[in-house]
């Protein structure tokens, strides 16, 4: 496999929706939908619905924390259905080599022109932490793989793809994780692999993100992919609680007290992402916002319009 | 060395229960180190199944061997007689030993008595850790002798997941990140570097996700010529 085509700023070539507003120089909003623990597509057709028209595409989550949900491939069917713009999520953790690469080819033959890059979320933390990972290739080299597949048309065993997959390729990376210098590095990697668009880890620690974002800029690489920071409106003081105890995530204890003392939680927890979005949106080399609203994506809407984000290009 | 972890006596005891004559055999090598099946635990083992036999009102005949390598046929003769009358033999050796034994001896019933964790060493007394996964292709040159696909909890091959905190593996909080602790040691070697280049998909069909592994090498195999003919 001849890996990392090195990041070439290419034009819009995959069809993509998001990639187009990217391109564009618009400041981008996708949000996540997490698709249902049950065979009803019908939230999905909703949410979708409802958010489509407040985002530029649609992220479908990959049974996220390893808890079985219905597949975020059907689930980007559903979205495509619904008139939305999927971003596939794609583990290395259930699947290996083959499957990836089938399940790409099967997206895009559907219409799926965007995928995101992951490792996920240990097994350990899912429903069923017995469960052998697969792991056969990690995050960078799926990035790699689905470059190679659209732009080589070669399989990552070099044989050729007669109809390649025309897909956005994106991947995350989580700026609270660790040294700084080991994390600019790792995106440094993923974009060096072919991610064209980085969505970030939920940004509650504004301070820390903001140090991130200066040593990626110092390093250039906001010039060669585009970076989504990762927004989560909290809906409780719990629910905050519950997220500083996902391994990689940061909350400032501060940010607690306030939902704590605020009389309208939901107000508050809305109030609290449009800040964020406000405060990231003046960063350098920031291109956009990814919301991640669990179990809450009817709030999106409202928080796109506050935002003054709303229409979208 | 193969690290191992004993079974409870009852789990090997569910297996023997109608059984008369047994023999509990251990191994000089690793589990002796590792405390789980040397002749220290192969008395312990062999005691344990006597005193359940007389509580049950009918009492085994157990003999005890421990032979220097349960993986290598030369040293399985001291159990040829004793397997002769044997209704099951209790192996306290590795993975490997239970089935040299059982190759040995088709048609006696060869029972692990331990479970075979992986290869590793001894950490600090009566605490051993896993260091290598026997992939078949080894990395660690490029790694600074941290093996990822071992010590990192998804076997990435290209710097750490999103989910370490502090220098902490996010699948236990009591595991430290192994790409953490590459990058520290790569730091210090002046190689940071290395943590650039794309390290392409792994081979792992020399790990034991393929077919079963063989090692031959013709350069020391005996001269088949000045052999004895049998």
């Amino acid at each position: 496999m001849s890996i990392g085509p090195a990041a070439k700023v290419i034009e819009a070539r995959t069809g993509s929706r998001l990639e187009k507003v990217l391109r564009a120089g618009h400041f981008a909003v996708t949000a996540e939908i997490g698709p249902p623990k049950g065979a009803d597509g019908r939230r999905i057709q909703q949410l979708a619905a409802l958010v489509k028209d407040y985002s530029d595409a649609q992220n479908l989550t990959d049974n996220q924390t390893a808890v079985v949900r219905l597949c975020s491939l059907a689930a980007a069917v559903h979205v495509l259905n619904n008139g939305g713009e999927p971003v596939l999520q794609m583990t290395t953790r259930d699947r290996n080599r083959i499957a990836l690469q089938s399940d790409l080819l099967g997206a895009a033959s559907l219409g799926v022109r965007n995928v995101l890059c992951l490792s996920g979320d240990h097994q350990r933390f899912g429903n069923h932490p017995e469960a052998k990972g697969v792991f056969d290739i990690d995050s960078v080299q799926l990035t790699a793989t689905v470059r190679q597949m659209r732009e080589e048309r070669l399989f990552i065993c070099g044989e050729e793809i007669k109809a390649p997959p025309r897909v956005f390729v994106g991947a995350v990376e989580n700026p609270f994780a660790g040294p700084v210098e080991l994390r600019v590095l790792r995106l440094g990697k993923k974009v060096m692999a072919g991610a064209e668009f980085i969505q970030t880890q939920v940004v509650y620690d504004v301070e820390g993100f903001t140090r991130w974002m200066e040593a990626v800029c110092a390093a250039g690489w906001h010039k060669k992919t585009f970076i989504l920071a990762g927004v989560t409106p909290p809906k409780s003081a719990g629910a905050l609680r519950y997220m500083s105890r996902i391994p990689g995530m940061k909350v400032p204890e501060e940010l607690i007290r306030r939902m704590e003392k605020a009389s309208d939680k939901l107000r508050e927890g809305q109030r609290i992402a449009l800040e964020i979005i406000n405060h990231v949106r003046a960063i350098a080399g920031v291109s956009g916002v990814h919301i991640m609203a669990i179990n809450w994506e009817e709030a999106v809407p409202e928080i796109v319009s506050m935002a003054g984000l709303y229409p979208r290009p | 060395m193969i690290l191992a972890r004993p079974k409870t006596v009852s789990s090997i005891l569910a297996l023997v229960g109608g059984m008369k004559s047994l023999v509990v055999a251990g191994c000089q090598e690793c589990v002796t180190v590792c405390q789980s099946g040397g002749r220290k635990e192969v008395s312990c083992v062999a005691q344990l199944l006597e005193i359940a036999g007389k509580k049950r009102g009918f009492p085994f005949e157990i003999a005890q061997v421990t032979v220097f390598r349960q993986c290598d046929n030369e040293y399985l003769v001291p159990l040829d007689v004793l397997m002769e009358k044997a209704d099951a033999c209790i192996s306290l050796g590795c993975g490997v030993g239970v089935q040299f034994i059982a190759e040995r001896y088709p048609t006696v019933m060869v029972i692990p008595g331990v479970d075979t964790v992986g290869g590793g060493g001894t950490v600090m007394s009566g605490v051993w850790e896993e260091r290598c996964a026997m992939c078949g292709e080894c990395i660690l040159a490029e790694t600074t002798g941290i093996c990822p696909v071992t010590r990192c909890a998804k076997g990435l091959l290209n710097g750490p997941c999103g989910g370490s905190v502090d220098g902490r593996c996010e699948a236990g909080t009591d595991l430290p990140c192994a790409w953490e602790m590459i990058y520290h040691r790569l730091k210090k070697q002046g190689r940071l570097d290395s943590l650039t280049r794309i390290r392409p998909p792994k081979n792992w069909a020399h790990s034991g996700s393929g077919v079963m592994r063989k090692v031959i090498r013709e350069e020391v195999m005996p001269c088949l010529s000045v052999l004895p003919l049998k």
